[in-house]
């Protein structure tokens, strides 16, 4: 579905920003940014590829009514690299997945204050 | 900005940062990043690992994208067609090339097309599928440019998106909705103000704004000029 294809007073109204407002929220959102663009540049995938895969998240990100003003969109681009990265055999999502459990681990075993490190 | 998710107390305690003990909680271990800071944390370990990338190598992408490219970039591009009319014929004819010319130059093998707003003509650039955006000369997209509000509406309506960003236009102007795809981004080349012609190219690419050049404004007004 494209966004065209909704009512308009679903949309709400356009989150206008200022000239100059940071580009990323968050330090995860520049990772996943610059993962992406290493990726592509070393031709683990087509820009085409990876304009189809994000395109596809944020279609299917509308389905389920997150707030719609670009802050989920991020979050959209990481699913969409995922995605991208599992189809292509580069990352399989069971071996994220256990890598993420892992880093999460080793937060939660970390003092406070102390650098988080992963074990083995 | 709404979150529907734990973000507000994301910290980077991968490294040896400083830390802000500030929470008003204490947790005695450190608070687990929400889940996409995890899952990134997780895809660099491994991506890492199998030896594709670096941090060196993406710490440089951050830096390149968060300070040295912007929409500055773009207003060079503008401010050069508007005086040079020779530069503007080769952007009509080769605008990836002629961007170039300037040490722009994008990494995702995308294509540049200039549109030209003229009286009685002007032009909104949008990506209907995602969000794809002449990052060389514009840097990354602004949050109203990845809502869905915008990607919708601009194509349906782009006299009431125009309107919501403080623009109206003569009804007999014909608005014309470029939509960008992953080969090719569009550039809008604003109509240059009206009392800029003594203004240096430096001081006419201050006149040109980010959204002069997505086409959601228009150039500012040459100084000393009354509307």
């Amino acid at each position: 579905m494209k966004p065209s294809d909704l009512p308009l007073d679903r949309l709400g109204p356009l989150p206008l920003d200022q000239d100059g407002t940071p580009v990323f929220a968050e330090p995860w959102q520049a990772s996943a940014f610059a993962l992406t663009l290493r990726l592509h540049e070393l031709g683990a995938f087509t820009w085409a590829e990876w304009a189809d895969s994000l395109g596809a998240e944020l279609s299917s990100q509308r389905a389920d009514c997150g707030p719609n003003d670009g802050s989920v969109y991020y979050e959209r681009w990481l699913a969409a690299l995922q995605t991208l990265l599992a189809r292509k055999g580069i990352v399989a999502a069971d071996e994220l997945l256990q890598m993420r459990d892992a880093w999460a681990e080793a937060y939660a075993h970390t003092p406070h204050g102390q650098p988080v490190k992963l074990r083995a | 900005m709404t979150h529907d998710h734990d973000h507000d107390h994301h910290h980077d305690h991968d490294h040896d940062h400083h830390h802000d003990h500030d929470h008003g909680h204490d947790h005695g271990h450190s608070d687990i990043p929400p889940d996409p800071a995890l899952r990134v944390k997780a895809l660099e370990t491994l991506l890492t690992r199998k030896g594709l990338v670096d941090a060196a190598a993406l710490d440089a992408y951050i830096d390149t994208y968060e300070t040295k490219i912007g929409p500055r970039n773009g207003a060079r591009v503008v401010a050069r067609a508007w005086s040079d009319p020779d530069y503007l014929a080769r952007l009509r004819q080769d605008a990836t090339a002629a961007i170039a010319e300037l040490g722009y130059g994008g990494r995702q093998g995308e294509h540049m097309v200039i549109v030209e707003n003229a009286p009685g003509k002007h032009n909104l650039v949008v990506c209907t599928l995602c969000s794809c955006y002449p990052w060389s000369v514009l840097g990354l997209p602004p949050v109203w440019y990845k809502s869905d509000a915008y990607r919708a509406r601009a194509v349906i309506d782009p006299r009431g998106v125009l309107a919501d960003f403080g623009v109206t236009l003569p009804e007999s102007t014909e608005i014309s909705v470029w939509d960008s795809t992953a080969e090719v981004r569009y550039l809008v080349i604003p109509e240059r103000p009206a009392g800029s012609a003594g203004l240096s190219e430096e001081q006419l690419a201050d006149l040109v704004t980010r959204d002069s050049m997505i086409g959601t404004g228009l150039a500012a007004r040459a100084p000393g000029t009354s509307p």
